[in-house]
């Protein structure tokens, strides 16, 4: 399946190779390159090129091209999944994935790429087998491998999980303070139209879990009301039977975070936008000179304050400058990516964020006929903004009583405001 | 001694390639070392680290290591360590080892030769009770790409087949696919393999030889028959990235096994009013054979429906397909909302999903259709993920939804990405063909964006318009007429080709315009683009067919310029106009028509989607995304119109001891059956002398038998049989080896490459049995028997069976003045035992003796095998006593091996004791020949005169035990024996003891 793989910084410098077959010369990557010269942004190469004799699958992502070189017939997605478990299992060992972090640590980075394909196909991609296998780098076992000159990185038997059924879980956890802990998050994302209605609206939400208890419990989380809940998909944890027929969620927990769940909220349900946004953008035909005056708002939050708003705007590339004054936070616009930064930070009732000035233009350039779009974030502490709420979780297996959380936090998804 | 013969045939005829692929491949490794070694830049570099592997300390072979895997990991060249490298090959450090594995796998293939001293190694990590080394040992064995290994690794790949621990297992899989890679003339080996694999109950291993065999044997669908339903039950519990392979290959599987679930409704959408009127034919077709899904149809598409909420994409997308492709029609739709929830996923994810959903949204609008909004482009999408949102959104254009669509493209056109506002225009020109309603909103919306400032936006238009206007050109003059005023200013090559060709087409509704465009552009000719001139050529023809008045001189001169053009298909073009329309002597028949031919009316373009032609492709494959048949990839056939048989699914549940023996062993034993009576009645004396004693017998059928061997051996292996096993084992195996050179060349070959084959892990290394005279014991008197007599004895060779049994040989007698009929064994016990009967005796006439073979798995212990003989009348029970020197197998090893070995059996797997000994065994030859009578073990040579050394491996279980006689002054000697079984190495201790004490 997979032949090889190279690592690509965005500068075109081929990092890191790694090949599980026979060896593919790198200059195979010459053909990205090619693509990345014809399109605008890393972010534009397309994802699948193929080449005379391979093809190439390619991920981009924390500013690094994962490379996938591929001979035969082989579902796209299959590769570019395990290229972004690849790129995640990196993050999780050396907590960034970046092309220092990879050059620092590149023989655990050798063993992971080892262990996790033979011949191409995934072996282990199970965050909790791979510890057990070779263990993350840290700073103590860094320090004590220089004093004693080295004890082994790699661990010398199959570890538990690989056989059993529960791949995500190693035996023998043990904890002194039990606790689990589960955070809801939920993303809007939303598109406004000029006039501040909704065009599109609707609310992704996850359930991500630090679970750390002892032994093998095994957990049921139960909503107040699961009705609003339209798709899911699970972590393979999750008995799909019991939520099948009872609607509840019955796992033995991966040790660890792990994402338990994402949703997508029922469509019919009207999505709560939690802030208006007046904006004039516009820019005058003589002069080479615009005008920008926006003014955010809290709308629905339920009685909760929005925090870290932020406001982005892409503007167009003929915008020399903006000269801005704002009654809140700070605004910053950067000439060279024509990006405008507007970090508002807490939402008041009393005083309405407001930002205005002018924009100067490049003379002589044709006036933009389009107005910039505005990107906006935000997050509320405490809010799920479906309403959906976690009835209970009880554990079983297990006798000790651990100590149990839920938190929930609403944030903007892709939350654009055309103008 | 046939089925020696027979294992040693497999072989030589698996190790024949390798010696000639090794001796070819020589050279060319020398060669490429060579060049590396030229090429290598980091010379000094290198030599510290050799240096450091070469050292004593642990932690400077380990940081040296690091260090190289980080040169491999740049790309650096770092072949010219190789032979520090392997040295390291064993060493007791995992890390170290795994990044000498890292190593080796990577320069192998350059290094074939210095790869070789590690074979051993690994073979030896084949055998560890370490399940994760004996894994990690195959997969490096295997991913080592050097022909000359070849018969290594498929003996490596069959032995872990079989091994207890699931992981290993898999990796064989895996390895399955390296080996076929390496050398697929050993295809069929690995089919077996395959085969046997497939039945594999484990989760972990469903996933990777379903991958074997999608890459070994696709065509081989006969295969998964019997897997089928244990595969689908199994697929929720398999690893998610096995889940794919496995949906993937059942797609396929299930379009050649089950009928179409399309083909009913596909009847009512489009016959159903004719169905109902007169068609009584066509009624009765449908009636006669309603469409019933096949159960196990049904069953694929239950159980892979769960994995819809798989959180890999991947899985996703395989179901999705999967319904795509084999769900009636009704049922497809359940898919789609777990499509539109990976549109949340990685941008990469949302191009693949994308492209799919654009397959199928043009089948199926409706399934995409309430989900119109989650294809809204947003401004910070990639640009390859708006086109295909874009071509979704045009997909999903209907009559009802248009409004909304163009309200959404208008903010589209507006976008500061002009290349995709160009996309827009196309689109929208898409959705104005396609629904005929909204074309003069189009239109008109399209001739507004004519005066947009941007030029690619405005060429797009003018092109869209062009299309558009041709499929209803009736009163659109003025749009013309606004185009002509566009010339001036537009640039676009394409643009300004298709005014010209618009202005030209409607030159008879423009009449006043036409001849001044035609002058503009003949004062360019010069200065445009190919596309432009030819436009211009043919704006020129047709006015000078309908107004040649004013356009004669201009056309002429146009006609001129394009003569002398640089370009040889503008020059052919004028040439082709010339004659045709103006008219001279020679001109043909043709300028008669030229107006009709010139002026035809042309049937308007078709906007068709980009991804018309895609569903030619399984969804979600390589070959879908590119849109071209990617290499290796496996067409899905269409559904069968006869249903092929269901029953090939079926199981029959078996024991599993029965299901061991079942194919092939039925076979050979019938055949042995067979030779063993065609030799009996070839041999005249043996028919008439009828000896009671069954050694005579053995002796006059050998010495028949080996003048026969000459053509038995070149005619192929099987034919010695069973008879003849009786008759001296060394003198059979030299002649053997002379006839069989492929055995001596491996084994010659294995002394001169210098690896040290570890001796006590495969079938290979048994050896012949030490000659001993046979002895015989009774099972069955003649008196109680009630004539019958039986006796047996221990042939000393493999079983064919089965490797775990011990071959036993039967004579029977018929003391009787009847013939007896129909003997077969009956009941057989105790059930730790598992017995191999012999094919029923259908007659044995009076005073005749028969010898048959049995298979007998003792489970390496002593305990009896009980069965009953049958008569067709009686039945008698009788028990197999084994001697526990009969439980064993010869194997030959070397001093060193052995004392390893030994080392390793300490403890409670040794047992000794101090004996006197005979003082006629003092001298070697008797001790040998002593311990070899009672227990079926090998000699090991040894390099003392006082110490004999004797090492076999049971046959059931194949742990190896290991004997050593030391003798000591005073016809005294030590006697060790050494073996994981401890039982049965205080037994044999014992048996030695008394056969060495004894004069």
């Amino acid at each position: 399946m997979i032949h090889s793989l190279f690592l690509v910084s965005t500068a075109g410098h081929i990092f890191l190779e790694k090949h599980w077959k026979s060896v593919i010369s790198r200059s195979v990557c010459d053909y990205l390159f090619e693509a990345q010269g014809k399109a605008s942004a890393p972010e534009n190469v397309p994802p699948v090129i193929a080449t005379p004799h391979h093809y190439l699958i390619s991920v981009y992502r924390d500013r690094i091209f994962f490379v996938a070189v591929i001979q035969t017939e082989v579902p796209p997605l299959f590769v570019i999944e395990f290229l972004h478990r690849v790129a995640e299992t990196f993050q999780d060992y050396f907590g960034e994935c970046s092309e220092a972090s990879i050059k620092d640590n590149v023989v655990i980075v050798y063993e992971l790429l080892e262990e996790m394909l033979d011949n191409g196909f995934p072996l282990a991609t199970e965050a909790n087998i791979l510890k057990e296998m070779i263990k993350p780098p840290t700073i103590l076992r860094s320090v004590v491998n220089t004093i004693t000159g080295g004890s082994s990185n790699v661990g010398g038997t199959l570890p538990t999980g690989q056989l059993s059924n529960i791949p995500w879980r190693r035996t023998g956890v043990k904890y002194t303070n039990n606790e689990a802990y589960f955070d809801v998050v939920e993303e809007i994302d939303a598109i406004l139209d000029k006039s501040g209605t909704v065009v599109f609206a609707e609310i992704q939400g996850v359930i991500d879990a630090c679970v750390k208890l002892s032994g093998m419990p095994d957990l049921t989380l139960s909503f107040v009301n699961p009705r609003l809940l339209d798709d899911v998909s699970f972590h393979p944890c999750v008995r799909f039977k019991r939520w099948e027929a009872e609607r509840v969620l019955s796992f033995i927990p991966p040790d660890g975070n792990f994402r338990l769940m994402s949703y997508h909220v029922n469509a019919q349900n009207l999505v709560a936008i939690p802030v208006y946004v007046k904006q004039n953008v516009s820019f005058f035909e003589t002069g080479s000179s615009g005008r920008l005056d926006i003014t955010v708002g809290p709308k629905q939050t339920m009685g909760k304050t929005i925090e870290d708003v932020v406001i982005t705007v892409h503007m167009p590339k003929v915008v020399l400058n903006a000269n801005l004054t704002t009654n809140q936070g700070t605004s910053t616009y950067d000439p060279v990516t024509k990006v405008l930064v507007w970090d508002i930070g807490k939402l008041n009732q009393q005083k309405v964020p407001n930002l205005k000035g002018s924009l100067s233009l490049q003379s002589g350039a044709p006036r933009p006929d389009e107005n910039p779009t505005l990107n906006i974030d935000l997050r509320i502490q405490q809010l799920a903004i479906s309403g959906l709420k976690v009835n209970r979780l009880n554990m079983f297996g297990e006798k000790y009583k651990p100590f149990k959380g839920v938190k929930y936090v609403t944030k903007a998804g892709k939350f654009q405001v055309r103008t | 001694m046939s089925t020696n013969n027979l294992s040693y045939n497999e072989q030589g005829g698996g190790a024949e390639p390798a010696v000639e692929l090794g001796q070819e491949s020589t050279p060319t490794a020398s060669g490429s070392t060579a060049a590396a070694g030229l090429f290598s830049t980091d010379f000094k570099k290198n030599e510290d680290l050799k240096e450091m592997l070469e050292s004593n300390k642990e932690s400077l072979k380990l940081e040296a290591m690091k260090r190289i895997v980080g040169l491999i990991a740049k790309g650096k060249n770092a072949s010219e360590l190789f032979p520090a490298v392997v040295k390291n090959v064993a060493s007791k450090n995992i890390e170290l080892k795994k990044l000498v594995y890292v190593y080796l796998v990577r320069y192998a293939e350059e290094q074939q030769d210095l790869a070789l001293l590690s074979i051993s190694t690994f073979q030896r990590a084949l055998k560890d009770p370490n399940q994760l080394i004996r894994a990690s040992a195959l997969r490096v064995l295997s991913s080592i790409r050097v022909p000359i290994i070849v018969p290594i690794m498929m003996l490596a790949i069959k032995e872990a087949a079989t091994d207890l621990s699931p992981y290993v297992r898999k990796t064989a899989a895996h390895a399955i696919q390296k080996l076929y890679s390496l050398d697929p003339e050993q295809k069929e080996h690995l089919i077996e393999v395959i085969d046997k694999l497939l039945k594999d109950k484990s989760t972990l291993v469903a996933g990777s030889v379903v991958m074997a065999f999608e890459e070994v044997c696709p065509d081989r669908i006969d295969l998964i028959h019997k897997n089928y339903r244990k595969l689908c039950n199994l697929l929720v519990d398999v690893e998610e990235w096995g889940q794919v392979v496995i949906i993937t290959m059942l797609t396929r599987y299930a379009r050649t096994q089950f009928l179409s679930p399309w083909r009913e409704d596909a009847l009512f959408d489009e016959n159903s009013e004719k169905a109902f009127y007169d068609s009584d034919v066509e009624k009765e077709k449908a009636d006669s054979k309603p469409y019933m899904m096949d159960p196990d149809h049904r069953l694929l598409l239950r159980n892979t429906k769960p994995l819809l909420q798989s959180r890999n994409t991947a899985v996703v997308m395989a179901v999705a397909q999967l319904y795509w492709h084999l769900a009636p029609k009704q049922e497809v739709s359940i898919v789609t909302k777990s499509l539109v929830r990976l549109l949340r996923s990685h941008r990469e994810v949302q191009y693949i999903v994308l492209q799919n959903i654009a397959t199928m949204s043009i089948q199926r609008k409706g399934m995409f259709e309430p989900f119109l909004k989650s294809f809204y482009v947003r401004s910070t999408d990639a640009t390859h993920i708006k086109t295909l949102k874009l071509e979704i959104l045009t997909n999903l254009a209907t009559e009802a939804n248009i409004s909304t669509i163009l309200r959404e493209f208008q903010t589209y056109v507006k976008s500061q990405d002009k290349q995709f506002a160009a996309t827009t225009i196309q689109a929208i020109g898409r959705c104005a063909t396609n629904i005929s309603e909204i074309t003069d909103t189009c239109l008109n919306g399209l001739v507004l964006l004519l005066s947009n400032r941007d030029e690619t936006v405005v060429a797009e238009c003018v092109v869209v318009i062009k299309k558009l206007l041709q499929t209803q050109p009736s009163q659109h003059s003025d749009i013309i007429k606004h185009m002509a005023k566009l010339l001036d200013n537009i640039t676009v090559p394409m643009a300004r080709a298709s005014i010209l060709w618009l202005i030209g087409e409607y030159c008879e509704r423009v009449p006043k315009i036409a001849p001044d465009v035609l002058r503009k552009v003949a004062k360019s000719f010069t200065s445009e683009e190919d596309i432009v001139k030819l436009q211009t050529l043919n704006l020129a023809a047709k006015l000078y067919l309908t107004n040649s008045k004013q356009t004669k001189l201009l056309t002429q001169y146009i006609l001129n310029l394009g003569k002398y053009d640089q370009n040889y298909d503008i020059r052919d073009r004028t040439r082709f106009l010339r004659q045709l329309i103006v008219p001279n002597e020679k001109s043909g028949a043709l300028s008669k028509y030229a107006k009709r031919i010139l002026l035809a009316s042309k049937p308007a373009p078709v906007l068709e989607s980009a991804f018309k032609d895609r569903d030619r492709f399984q969804l979600g494959t390589l070959s879908h995304t590119l849109n071209a048949k990617a290499s290796g990839y496996l067409e899905l056939s269409d559904w069968p119109t006869v249903a092929p048989d269901q029953s090939v699914r079926n199981v029959e549940v078996m024991e599993p001891q029965s299901l061991e023996r079942q194919p092939s062993t039925r076979g050979s034993d019938l055949f042995a059956y067979h030779l063993l009576v065609l030799l009996c009645s070839d041999s005249d004396d043996a028919k008439e002398k009828k000896r009671p004693k069954p050694k005579l017998d053995s002796v006059s059928s050998h010495s028949k038998a080996s003048s026969s061997s000459d053509n038995t051996a070149s005619s192929g292996s099987e034919s010695e049989e069973d008879t003849d096993s009786d008759s001296e084992p060394e003198q059979k195996k030299k002649k053997k080896l002379s006839s069989k050179p492929q055995v001596r060349q491996i084994l010659s070959f294995a002394l001169n490459c210098g690896c040290k084959m570890c001796l006590c892990v495969t079938a290979f290394q048994v050896s012949s049995p030490v000659f001993v005279p046979p002895k015989s014991h009774e099972l069955l008197h003649r008196m109680s028997g009630k004539g019958l007599a039986v006796s047996y004895h221990f042939p000393r060779q493999p079983c064919a069976y089965s490797h775990r049994m011990v071959s036993v040989q039967l004579t029977l007698t018929n003391g009787r003045d009847q013939p007896l009929e129909d003997i077969c064994v009956g009941e057989a016990g105790p059930p730790g035992i598992a017995i191999h009967r012999f094919a029923t005796i259908e007659r044995l006439q009076p005073e005749a003796s028969i010898t048959v073979s049995m298979g007998i798995d003792f489970n390496d212990s002593t305990q009896a095998a009980n069965f009953q003989l049958c008569t067709k009348t009686d039945q008698f029970s009788v028990s197999i006593q084994p001697a526990v020197g009969e439980l064993l197998m010869p194997v030959t090893m070397t001093e060193q091996d052995f004392l390893k070995e030994q080392g390793q059996l300490t403890g409670m797997n040794e047992s000794s004791v101090t004996i006197t000994i005979a003082p006629d065994s003092m001298s070697s030859q008797p001790v040998g020949r002593k311990v070899v009578s009672v227990a079926n073990m090998g000699v090991v040579p040894s390099s003392q005169n006082s110490i004999h050394r004797f090492a076999a491996k049971t046959v059931s279980s194949g742990s190896l035990v290991l004997s050593s006689v030391v003798l000591q002054e005073a016809s005294t000697a030590k006697l060790v024996v050494n073996t994981e079984k401890t039982v049965l190495g205080s037994v044999l201790l014992r048996e030695l003891k008394t056969a060495l004490s004894q004069g």
